[in-house]
């Protein structure tokens, strides 16, 4: 499982209000930049960069948004793509035995995704078509879930993939539709990315799609890293790396909880 | 107030948190229970992994027990001797017990045993009790008070390693003692129980210890089960998370003052009645998510 411990320079602050006045800057600063700047290096076909780079996950964390906005050279589409850090998963298929629900088979697939979602200026198949989707894995149902081939032909394959996208999706960790990339006039343009309060915690690449004529003009990555903070991450790291300690401490803890329980009700 | 638990992964309402804390303690108060075998269920049925729940449990287990058993012990009413020997077979039976957990988690099984343990063990006790308290409040109505042996002779009583217990005016075989020590340990560890609902019986109908030191003596050996169960779990599982141990913890306190003098005004066998009931319908609950079809037959297992 990966782990990624934030810096301190940790954004703080409601999210909203600051993805709004990244919203504003952007849509005072990149005209007159783009005005500004000779024409050569006008030519930048895709710009895009996030409200914020860092998600830090607090102890009052319920889920946030980054607002991820930019601007082109020249109409088009574009199809933001977020993936959270990938992940092996195990999963299990019940069956009934004896009138019970039973896990009874099993499949790992080597990896996926650990947060998926798209965002698009229009609906994907109408900008592109099925096989450039595929290939950059654009769409829930284009996500590259391989599982070994002896263990599971193509049909029973595509079952379990069905199943780890349905179990992401009641868990919101993948989005059931497209979000919209709405744009600001023929630019600028702006897309929110819900992270929901069981987000996975590592590094996410947002991949920005410029598209026109069913084809990828340009492509640009973003890194967002999503991080526990302050005292959900000290006991997290801690559980993990130091088990035997963190399980003494809780003993401990509990045992002086106990002993007070103890004093508060004999004053009663 | 939401509050996100950093083992659990999840984002909970606190006061929900405190409110269940609250609940059970109340239940805890009223009938002088644990509560361990109500508050696991619970915490499964509001979302939180099984596997979790059941660490985290311990973990609250082993402060309420150390409340509990001060006032027992301040009492005199804690047989030590018998205390360590239970003690004994409980750690032998909690770490097989969370070695077992590890095993079946990988197999992708734990979710279903824990539930089954519940539903096999709360139905076997609710029944046990509901009968127990039927025929009490029917032989009170009657008028009868008929006079109990102190205890019976049986083949237990055959068998080697024979110990004396003062405290508890016993002469018994350790093997016994070992035995039920040893398979409420098992239980601690998977189910997240102190073991109480199942160890009190034990004492007082297997072993016939009397019934003044029975519940300071399972309260002082759970307080050693539950602390190892935590450590183990925490250790080998990852599974305990201290912050929804002491949000439970704060608000079982505070509902069992509460619980203890509403205990007070009611009769006995209507008590045990009432939470006959209780344990009968958390069971049946946990029974029929068994047989319910689920909603997606695929689920993700360990390593989400």
């Amino acid at each position: 499982m990966m782990r990624i411990r934030p810096t301190p320079c940790a954004t703080e602050g409601r999210p909203g209000r600051r993805a709004l006045a990244a919203v504003a800057l952007a849509v005072v600063a990149l005209p007159v930049a783009l005005l500004a700047v000779p024409p050569l290096l006008r030519a930048a076909p895709l710009v895009a960069d996030l409200s914020q780079h860092l998600v830090a996950i607090t102890t009052g964390f319920t889920g946030t948004e980054v607002l991820l906005f930019g601007a082109v050279d020249e109409p088009g589409d574009v199809v933001v793509v977020v993936r959270g850090p990938d992940r092996k998963v195990v999963m299990h298929r019940k069956s009934r035995v004896l009138g019970v629900w039973i896990n009874t088979a099993q499949m790992t697939f080597a990896r996926a995704p650990s947060y998926y979602a798209v965002a698009s200026s229009r609906p994907l198949h109408e900008i592109a078509a099925e096989s450039l989707l595929a290939r950059h894995e654009m769409g829930v149902e284009n996500l590259r879930l391989a599982l070994p081939r002896a263990k599971a032909s193509a049909n029973v394959a595509q079952e379990w993939r069905q199943g780890l996208i349905r179990n992401h999706q009641a868990l919101g960790l993948y989005q059931k539709d497209v979000s919209p990339v709405q744009f600001l006039g023929n630019r600028l343009f702006r897309a929110r990315i819900a992270l929901p309060a069981n987000v996975p915690t590592g590094s996410y690449q947002v991949d920005v799609f410029l598209l026109r004529d069913g084809r990828v003009v340009t492509a640009q990555t973003t890194p967002l890293q999503v991080g526990k903070i302050g005292s959900e991450a000290v006991v997290y790291d801690f559980a993990y790396e130091h088990s035997a300690l963190y399980g003494l401490i809780a003993i401990f803890v509990a045992l002086v909880a106990g002993w007070l329980a103890h004093l508060a009700f004999r004053k009663t | 107030m939401q509050i996100y638990l950093p083992i659990a992964e999840m984002s909970v309402n606190v006061l929900l948190l405190l409110a269940m804390g609250g609940a059970i303690g109340f239940l805890s108060g009223l009938f002088g229970v644990g509560g361990g075998f109500l508050m696991t269920p619970l915490l499964i049925f509001v979302g939180v992994p099984p596997a979790v729940a059941v660490g985290s449990e311990a973990n609250q287990i082993v402060a309420s027990s150390v409340s509990g058993v001060l006032a027992h012990w301040r009492r005199g009413n804690v047989d030590f001797k018998m205390g360590l020997v239970l003690l004994l077979g409980g750690l032998a039976g909690s770490t097989f017990g969370v070695g077992l957990f590890s095993f079946l988690r990988e197999q992708g099984q734990i979710d279903l045993v824990i539930r089954l343990s519940y539903v096999v063990f709360l139905g076997i006790i609710g029944l046990l009790m509901l009968y127990e308290s039927l025929r009490s409040m029917r032989r009170r109505r009657a008028g009868k008070s008929g006079r109990r042996k102190l205890h019976q002779h049986t083949w237990v009583h055959g068998l080697p390693l024979k110990m004396r217990f003062r405290r508890s005016k016993l002469y018994v075989s350790a093997l016994l003692p070992l035995g039920i020590g040893f398979l409420v340990g098992v239980l601690a560890a998977i189910m997240g129980v102190g073991g109480g609902f199942i160890m009190v019986p034990a004492m007082i109908y297997l072993l016939g210890m009397p019934t003044s030191v029975v519940v300071g003596t399972s309260l002082f050996q759970i307080i050693f089960v539950t602390a190892n169960v935590t450590f183990l779990q925490a250790y080998a599982n990852q599974t305990v998370d201290v912050v929804l141990a002491l949000l439970l913890l704060a608000g079982a306190v505070i509902g069992a003052q509460f619980g203890a003098k509403a205990g007070a005004r009611l009769h006995g066998e209507q008590l045990r009645g009432f939470l006959a009931l209780m344990v009968l319908l958390v069971c049946t609950k946990l029974f029929f998510d068994l047989l319910v079809r689920p909603g997606d037959l695929y689920s993700i297992g360990v390593g989400h």
